[in-house]
């Protein structure tokens, strides 16, 4: 069923028999299937690199992985010599499935609109993910596998899901986990646009005291003898997980006193957070250490864009790292290039950050953040078998996926961009490559 | 680093260099005969803003034992390359060390020519990007080719140092894209300046921004135009006016015959593309919006230099190979609406492979920083369609191929003895996602060097507001 001698990605193009038939074979649901991934450099993240080990998958989870693994005889086999095996990358922060043309707004399901208070708490994020849309396939070709889903705009944007990737007509199917955090945006520009630091902060703090007190109010509310409250019912509801601390707060800021605020807030209110954003993250390092917040930092801009964002600089997340913040690393959420999260990791390393925890950066750290670490993040017996075979170090610009699989299934299939490619690809008729 | 710490304050000399007269010889307009002066007439002028820009000093330098990507030959291992009065003197395997050059040892790390983009708006729209500083496009007509880019450039963009410390030594600024002719361009050396003169690439020659598609007929949906048709009828329109005044002045500077006829910024411009002393330079995504400008442009007479964006010009490659239009692409940045949807990262390869020009260019100060990542990708993206890309091919993407676009590839682009010493050391191989520039020269003079943080220039913005890079807050 598998082609372990075949580079998937490399013939596809140009054997469009084999790419069929391989391609409705792969589709079948992974049941009852024992497959053994031999050979390879595996990097399971939880533990060392392990040379020349084996990775065995059954019914789409892991059940071993390391040198010396018992391969059954029923097993595929598929031959890793020479490659790296790495769970599969997940972006952490991505509008793949709720936006597929961002001037189109039909195709644009990233926040609520038309709701003038900013506080859209209950908005569900995951109700407007497309299975079909097409760039799904681009990322999970790029060895993509895992997403978290997140809601922008307003100042309470809403609520956050993790799918990953599988090969499914099913939002259901795909979903790990829904909600995995509520988005809120504290700089200063971004929601309630023009409203100073403290107007925001305050408009914060009338929120979460009325989520807190919701509870108590109800009755009240109910037979309208309760004053006005800062948000609707729906919205309040949907921030009361958040001031319990049971689900987490991802707050969006900046400038280094905005990521001071958001801690100071998160102790008011004992909240769980993490912050987002974070350009000037490397001069409160400490803070953020000290307070266990992670943070989830882009690798990419050193550009002073605005105002918040003057102390912007490409060590950022090395310097996180090295001041014992655990670190995710995301350049923006555009779907589009959802599939390039490993080159932000890349450029990470290049500006200090070791390789290992930038591998950590794009898996483990994000399951751990949205509480998916028992699915997704590791190669470790009992999770998913998703997961990358890749022909070199991930990271790396020249390196392709060979394999994709989520849950056991070889996800690789051609894109729209693959065909578009296919369609146009008129070489000269004796072209054989340049020297 | 003594060369960029000298020359971040010093005044713009008072005379235009020599180098800057090339522009004026290369425009029949010109008034040489008539000097300016009270009562003197007022006739068009190719180059009223002249370059002030003079090298920094530099010292004899002898870069050794690298890696060689020229973009003019065959990868050279274990060579030297020596820059000496601001030009290369020598590149190869066998040269001398002199006894009065600066010695760089190059072992394991890679020497390219200073990277080149074609697309830029540093300094038009500047950081930190506030209303005061929005400077790019000139929204209240369709058609503005009377505005010049470098009037609206803000030197002290910190955009700036940060494209030199990623190996960009030479960007042209372009208008934006909200006007189906949107101005001129401006060529500038990455260097500091206290006005945008002293930033001017001597002799350059200027480029003319022009848009297709979605951007000018949403920006003036409702006073038009508002469709495509409108948009070609609007480009036709003007050309019509351009070349009527052409031929008066050509007329006129000829025979010298009674009262010149009255002067028209923009007209004089279009004018100049007829005459073919302005490259230009033109927005354009889809296959059919690129085939209608080639259309116009063969209707009037006049070549299109280089489109920019181009997401589909793999569909037409090979009408890009013949006409000899190059395309500035991305590797791989697109769906952002409808005319960049069909956005593949075979674009550069494709288009390399039909033997048309391919560049990479940014439209973005962040994307600017990677222009070597975004080759690695278009290569990679055509090894997986069976087009090898070489890297003495590759290179030329963001090297000669732009210096060609801006009509420099005589004085810029590759590293060939008698050019400008734009030089960038790089950490390791240039492609990987791992390497970062380390060294970078301009005319010979090193101005920016990673492994040593004195003197790095900081624009007069970053002074209080920004921390020195080595830490503090």
């Amino acid at each position: 069923m598998f082609q372990p001698t075949i580079a998937f990605r490399h013939t596809r193009m140009t054997r469009p028999a084999l790419t069929a038939s391989v391609s409705l074979l792969l589709a079948l649901p992974a049941a009852a299937q024992t497959i053994a991934i031999t050979g390879g450099r595996v990097f399971p993240v939880s533990s060392a690199p392990i040379e020349n080990g084996t990775v065995l998958i059954r019914d789409g989870r892991i059940v071993a992985v390391g040198a010396n693994v018992t391969i059954p005889a029923d097993a595929q086999r598929i031959d890793a010599s020479g490659k790296w095996v790495t769970p599969g990358i997940f972006n952490s922060a991505t509008a793949l499935g709720i936006m597929e043309v961002g001037a189109v707004q039909n195709t644009v399901d990233v926040g609520a609109r038309g709701k003038g208070d900013g506080i859209t708490a209950s908005f569900r994020a995951w109700e407007g993910f497309n299975p079909a849309s097409p760039l799904l396939q681009v990322t999970r070709n790029d060895g993509i596998t895992t997403v978290g889903v997140l809601p922008g705009g307003n100042m309470i944007s809403g609520q956050a899901a993790v799918f990953d990737l599988s090969d499914s007509r099913s939002r259901t199917e795909m979903l790990l986990r829904a909600p995995v955090a509520l988005i809120a945006d504290l700089t200063s520009t971004g929601t309630d646009r023009g409203a100073s630091r403290g107007e925001v902060l305050q408009r914060f703090r009338d929120v979460l005291s009325d989520a807190r007190d919701f509870p108590r109010r109800r009755a009240e509310y109910e037979r309208a003898q309760s004053r006005e409250l800062s948000a609707r019912k729906a919205d309040l509801e949907a921030l009361l997980p958040v001031v319990q601390g049971r689900t987490l707060l991802i707050l969006n800021a900046e400038r280094a006193s905005d990521i001071q605020n958001a801690l100071q807030l998160a102790k008011e209110f004992s909240l769980r957070i993490a912050i987002s954003g974070a350009t000037e993250a490397w001069k409160v390092a400490d803070e953020l250490a000290a307070a266990k917040v992670p943070v989830i930092v882009g690798a990419l801009s050193n550009i002073p864009r605005d105002f918040s964002t003057l102390g912007a600089r490409q060590d950022n997340a090395a310097l996180l790292q090295k001041a014992g913040v655990r670190v995710i690393v995301n350049d923006g959420t555009d779907a589009f290039n959802a599939r390039n999260v490993k080159y932000s990791a890349g450029v990470a390393v290049s500006f200090g950050l070791p390789w290992d925890e930038a591998l950590r950066a794009v898996t483990i750290n994000p399951a751990e953040l949205y509480g998916v670490s028992d699915r997704v993040g590791t190669l470790e017996a009992g999770k998913d078998a998703t997961l990358v075979i890749w022909n070199g170090d991930p990271f790396e610009l020249s390196t392709r996926p060979e394999h994709v699989l989520v849950r056991g299934n070889d996800v690789l299939r051609p894109s729209r961009q693959d065909e578009l490619v296919r369609r146009y690809r008129r070489l000269p008729a004796d072209y054989r490559g340049r020297p | 680093m003594a060369a960029a710490c000298t020359r971040a304050p010093s005044p713009p000399p008072p005379t235009p260099v020599a180098a800057a007269q090339p522009a004026a010889a290369l425009a029949p307009d010109t008034a040489k005969t008539i000097p300016p002066g009270p009562g003197a007439l007022s006739v068009p002028n190719a180059d009223p803003f002249p370059s002030t820009y003079r090298p920094a000093p530099s010292r004899p330098t002898l870069i050794r034992n690298a890696t060689i990507l020229t973009a003019s030959g065959p990868v050279l291992r274990n060579a030297s390359i020596l820059l000496r009065d601001g030009k290369i003197a020598a590149v190869g395997t066998n040269i001398e060390p002199p006894a009065d050059a600066v010695s760089i040892d190059g072992t394991g790390k890679y020497v390219t020519p200073g990277i080149i983009d074609p697309h830029s708006h540093l300094g038009v729209y500047a950081a930190p990007s506030v209303d005061a500083l929005s400077d790019g496009n000139e929204m209240t007509n369709p058609a503005t080719p009377y505005v010049w880019a470098e009037h609206s450039v803000w030197p002290q963009d910190p955009q700036f140092p940060r494209a030199l410390a990623a190996g960009v030594t030479t960007i042209q600024i372009l208008p934006g894209s909200a006007n189906l002719i949107g101005g001129r361009s401006v060529v500038l050396k990455v260097v500091p300046s206290t006005t945008v003169r002293g930033m001017k690439f001597p002799g350059a020659r200027y480029g003319l921004k022009q848009a297709c598609g979605e951007n000018p007929k949403r920006v003036y949906a409702t006073r038009g135009p508002s469709t495509r048709m409108a948009n070609v009828s609007g480009y036709r329109a003007q050309y019509i006016q351009g070349e009527q005044y052409r031929r008066r002045w050509d007329k006129w500077l000829s025979d010298r015959k009674g009262d010149p006829p009255a002067r028209d910024l923009g007209l004089e411009t279009l004018a100049e593309v007829l005459r073919g002393n302005i490259l230009v330079q033109w927005h354009c995504y889809t296959a059919s919006d690129m085939e209608e400008a080639m259309e116009v442009a063969d209707e009037f007479g006049f070549k299109v230099r280089s489109f920019h964006h181009g997401v589909e010009a793999y569909k037409i490659a090979s009408t890009l190979a013949d006409k000899g239009i190059a395309a500035s692409l991305w590797s791989d940045w697109g769906g952002f609406k409808m005319e960049a949807l069909d956005g593949v990262r075979a674009n550069l390869a494709l288009v390399y492979a039909a033997g048309a020009r391919a560049v990479v260019h940014s439209d973005d100060g962040s994307g600017m920083q990677r222009l070597n990542q975004d080759v690695a990708k278009g290569v990679a993206a055509g090894k997986d369609v069976g087009i090898t890309v070489s890297d003495e091919e590759a290179i030329k993407w963001i090297t000669i191929n732009p210096a060609w676009v801006l009509g420099l590839d005589d004085r810029i682009g590759s590293l060939e003895p008698g050019k400008n010493a734009d030089v960038v050391l790089w950490s390791g191989y240039p492609f990987s996602i791992y390497s970062l520039a380390e060294k970078v020269w301009i005319d010979g003079a090193m101005a920016f060097d990673r492994l040593d943080a004195s003197g790095r220039w900081r624009t007069d913005f970053e002074l209080g507001f920004i921390p020195q890079p080595d830490g503090g807050r």
